[in-house]
């Protein structure tokens, strides 16, 4: 399966880039979950959380967003922020910020 | 004759203690010019992300939002204007300030009023003092801006603009700072922040052929209303970036040739101390000489 190229981006720099296999997000209408191949979309996000699942397994990238918007384009995703906590805590069932 | 060698002795004195404070804070300007510019560069991937998606929504889509569209209800217009906190920085702030009078008298012209936002303790000064109204006045973060300040100064026009005209609705923003070139060259330049031109050469050329076709979530309105106020923001927090390090370089050239300056006076002044003292050694001796002559020629 291919991957995806994703760049979380707050106002002050970058905060993560890499490749990963899936990307959620806080969308406006409810959580999105991004996988490769996903359509062309522009979407404004509420405050809430970013996973990021890297390639490779492991645990989950997690950051604390208020806002902002993400965009996917040919397998390309950006994620701009206005913050990005770095809430890069293992992802241990119900864990929330 | 004492006393003139005295003098520049004292003189000398304060131009090397003037010297030290020069030097240190063109050490200063030095250390913290490449955080600055590291600052700046830090910034431009949410810049260029933002530009990126705007002009997606621009491309793929036809809506209209009121930041893109020309006021015809108001002749007020918003000049911000970002200079520094403190001076030591040469020309810095006079010549964007320069640059400012220079587009107020243009936008008067026009048949324009203006409204002055000011950003720096010089500039506010500079404009208070001159007994001129400021709309809205930020400082104390001139050399370090925070991305709260770009926040609060974006939404302060961008809360004017939206305002009606009689409410002091504003129809343009101008912006007027200065763009570092590189550590020589800083040059004051004069933007017009509203209402936006979204430039369709910055979105990344598409090589595939065809254009990809976007959803919007929720839809195109809603994502368009999110995206330009932090466009705007990321552009003022840009603009005040790179005047924070124009001022650091302006600063650190200004204290350079203080400090050159200061050496130059030292070597000047220690010249003509010495002068002095071979003037005094002479007269001493002469003195001496001819009190002996007398009482010589006396017995």
């Amino acid at each position: 399966m291919a991957d995806l190229e994703v760049d979380l981006v707050a106002t002050d720099g970058k905060v993560w880039s890499g490749t990963a296999r899936q990307v959620s997000a806080p969308a406006a209408d409810g959580e999105i979950g991004i996988l490769a191949g996903h359509t062309p979309i522009l979407s404004v996000l509420r405050p809430g959380e970013v996973r990021v699942q890297p390639v490779g397994g492991g645990e989950p990238l997690r950051w604390h967003v208020d806002g902002g918007f993400l965009s996917v384009d040919s397998d390309t995703v950006t994620v701009v922020v206005d913050t990005a906590a770095s809430g890069t805590r293992p992802a241990s069932a119900g864990d929330s910020h | 004759m004492a006393g003139s060698q005295r003098i520049y002795k004292q003189r000398i004195k304060s131009t090397q203690s003037l010297k030290k404070m020069f030097r240190a804070q063109e050490l200063i300007a030095a250390s913290r010019i490449g955080k600055a510019r590291d600052r700046v560069s830090m910034a431009s991937p949410y810049s260029r992300a933002i530009t990126r998606a705007v002009s997606a929504v621009a491309t793929h889509s036809n809506v209209s939002h009121p930041f893109l569209v020309e006021r015809s209800d108001t002749k007020r217009v918003a000049v911000l204007l970002i200079a520094s906190d403190r001076g030591m920085a040469g020309a810095y702030s006079a010549s964007v300030i320069r640059e400012t009078e220079r587009l107020i008298a243009r936008l008067e012209g026009e048949g324009k009023q203006v409204a002055l936002y000011v950003s720096g303790r010089r500039a506010v000064t500079y404009y208070t003092f001159r007994g001129r109204e400021l709309v809205g006045q930020w400082s104390g973060h001139s050399d370090a801006p925070s991305t709260e300040v770009a926040r609060e100064i974006a939404d302060t026009l961008l809360d004017a603009f939206r305002a009606p005209a009689d409410e002091g609705g504003i129809g343009e923003v101008h912006v007027v700072y200065t763009q570092f070139v590189n550590m020589v060259t800083q040059r004051p330049r004069v933007v017009r922040m509203l209402p936006l031109e979204v430039v369709e050469g910055v979105a990344p050329a598409d090589d595939k052929g065809a254009l990809p076709l976007y959803d919007f979530e929720p839809n195109p309105e809603v994502v368009l209303d999110a995206l330009l106020p932090r466009y705007v923001r990321s552009r003022i927090f840009a603009a005040l970036l790179q005047a924070a390090a124009s001022e650091l370089a302006a600063r650190q050239r200004a204290m350079h040739t203080a400090t050159d300056n200061a050496e130059d006076l030292i070597r000047t002044y220690t010249r003509l101390a010495n002068q002095a003292r071979q003037g005094e050694i002479t007269q001493e001796i002469s003195e001496i000489v001819s009190g002996a002559d007398a009482l010589a020629s006396a017995s």
